[in-house]
């Protein structure tokens, strides 16, 4: 059986990028087989883990919880979006590394995407704030401490940049 | 794993919706956030044949606040409502439970309406659904009708929706007392899974503290969530303190006959069920007293 295949075009990472998919394709495929946008892990492929989570219209989602069809004329973001325009890291990301928010790295553009979507709608917040941003992220490496760490860290940078 | 092979077709109005629900019945499935959806799809449980996608349907979003009840489109996000303060101070139940809904992540896509359709037992919308006796407008080709929670509920995950009606719109009832208060707790593994069991209460009183009107339930603890107006009712003109609530919620549990299942075992689920309605029917009486 031949199955039908959609049209999508999809703004991704400040791109345009179009595409022929089948229905059941899933966005997190979609990124990562035909767009080569590696960055989005699958973990659990069944909306638990976390791993996928991707900006759609400037909100974290998961993305093996949508068929890529449905982010047709959507903008989406990836962690591949996340780092400056020159390609150096940003100011969360490179607070994962100083902090040592990762060990595995299989969560963290998860962890990253949540936890930018929490910093870009609340500049400064409370370590309960940021553990309920990730509570929706699975780690298995680093019992979440770190990270938690790497985001106030990443809040307190952003904050002295900005004075 | 991934989904069965499907057709998809995007409906742009809830007319279109109805008619391609119409045209391939039981073969379709309507898509809104899909939080629920797509996992069973991805472990085989559902393997629908068309997928028909309500989720541009500009039309089922919108929440209105009217003087006796919060009008709200299916395809309203949960984080919107979650996060609408105007709506908090009228009903602010509704808030209470999505603290509860699963993430940040799966509530900027899950919606009010998908939740309801899919009527998990132990999910925390239904039950506050059943306890306002909120009231749910469907909409199908050959025209329009509404139920109230009690008679749309039929089953762990069954609706008396008709294989080609789409629930349009939801209208939570707002109690008029000045002094009215609400509670919503559960008990899970960890936070943002679905509830072992969850317990839900609203209650209005006078001045002098006597309730004037009640409603509790519990969710996870029966096939669907169980709202107990007999025992609210009983409330009525009467002062609650924890010996006076712990009773009611007791008489409440012993009415449940829970399954035993991997997260919970029946007993453990009617104990909870006690323990979780004494405490909703209590927090939310003292808020009501406190009122202004």
């Amino acid at each position: 059986m031949s199955e039908t295949l959609y049209s999508i075009a999809v703004e991704v990472n400040g791109t345009k990028r179009s595409g022929q998919v089948s229905a059941r394709t899933s966005l997190v495929d979609w990124l990562r087989e035909y767009l080569h946008l590696t960055g989005t892990h699958i973990g659990c492929e069944h909306g638990i883990c976390g791993a996928c989570s991707i900006m759609l219209d400037g909100e974290p989602v998961r993305s093996c919880l949508m068929y890529a069809v449905q982010a047709d004329g959507h903008r989406i973001v990836t962690v591949e979006g996340l780092a400056q325009p020159d390609g150096r890291l940003s100011i969360l990301q490179d607070s994962f590394c100083e902090a040592h928010g990762l060990q595995c790295g299989y969560c963290t553009p998860g962890m990253l995407i949540a936890a930018q979507a929490l910093l870009d709608a609340n500049p400064r917040p409370t370590e309960e704030q940021i553990r309920d941003a990730i509570a929706g992220n699975l780690c298995r490496c680093t019992g979440y401490q770190q990270i938690v760490d790497a985001i106030a860290l990443a809040a307190e940078r952003t904050a002295e940049g900005a004075t | 794993m991934k989904s069965p092979p499907f057709e998809y077709a995007r409906a742009t109005s809830i007319e279109e919706a109805c008619g391609l629900m119409h045209q391939h019945g039981d073969a379709a499935k309507l898509i809104a956030g899909g939080q629920s959806l797509v996992p069973m799809m991805a472990f085989r449980l559902l393997r629908p044949s068309w997928l028909i996608d309500i989720n541009e349907i500009a039309a089922l979003k919108f929440v209105t606040i009217e003087p006796d009840a919060v009008r709200m489109g299916a395809c309203t996000r949960q984080c919107v409502v979650a996060h609408d303060d105007a709506l908090a101070a009228r009903l602010p139940l509704l808030r209470q439970a999505l603290v509860f809904v699963g993430h940040t992540q799966t509530r900027n896509r899950g919606t009010v309406g998908g939740s309801l359709a899919h009527a998990d037992p132990s999910a925390e919308l239904p039950l506050v659904a059943q306890i306002l006796e909120a009231r749910l407008v469907l909409r199908a080709n050959s025209g329009m009708r509404t139920l109230p929670a009690a008679e749309f509920f039929a089953g762990p995950m069954m609706t008396n929706l008709e294989p080609d009606e789409c629930l349009e719109e939801i209208q939570w009832p707002i109690w008029r007392e000045r002094k009215t208060g609400s509670a919503f707790t559960e008990i899970s593994r960890r936070h943002g899974d679905f509830a072992m069991v969850a317990a839900a209460a609203q209650i209005a009183v006078d001045d002098d503290g006597r309730c004037m009107r009640a409603t509790f339930g519990v969710g996870g603890a029966a096939p669907m969530p169980v709202a107990f107006p007999e025992l609210a009712q009983s409330l009525i003109g009467h002062r609650l303190d924890k010996t006076k609530s712990r009773a009611v919620a007791q008489e409440a549990a012993a009415a449940l006959e829970p399954d035993s299942d991997i997260h919970a075992s029946a007993a453990y689920r009617r104990h909870l069920a006690g323990v979780l309605a004494a405490r909703v029917l209590l927090h939310a009486y003292d808020t009501a007293r406190s009122a202004p």
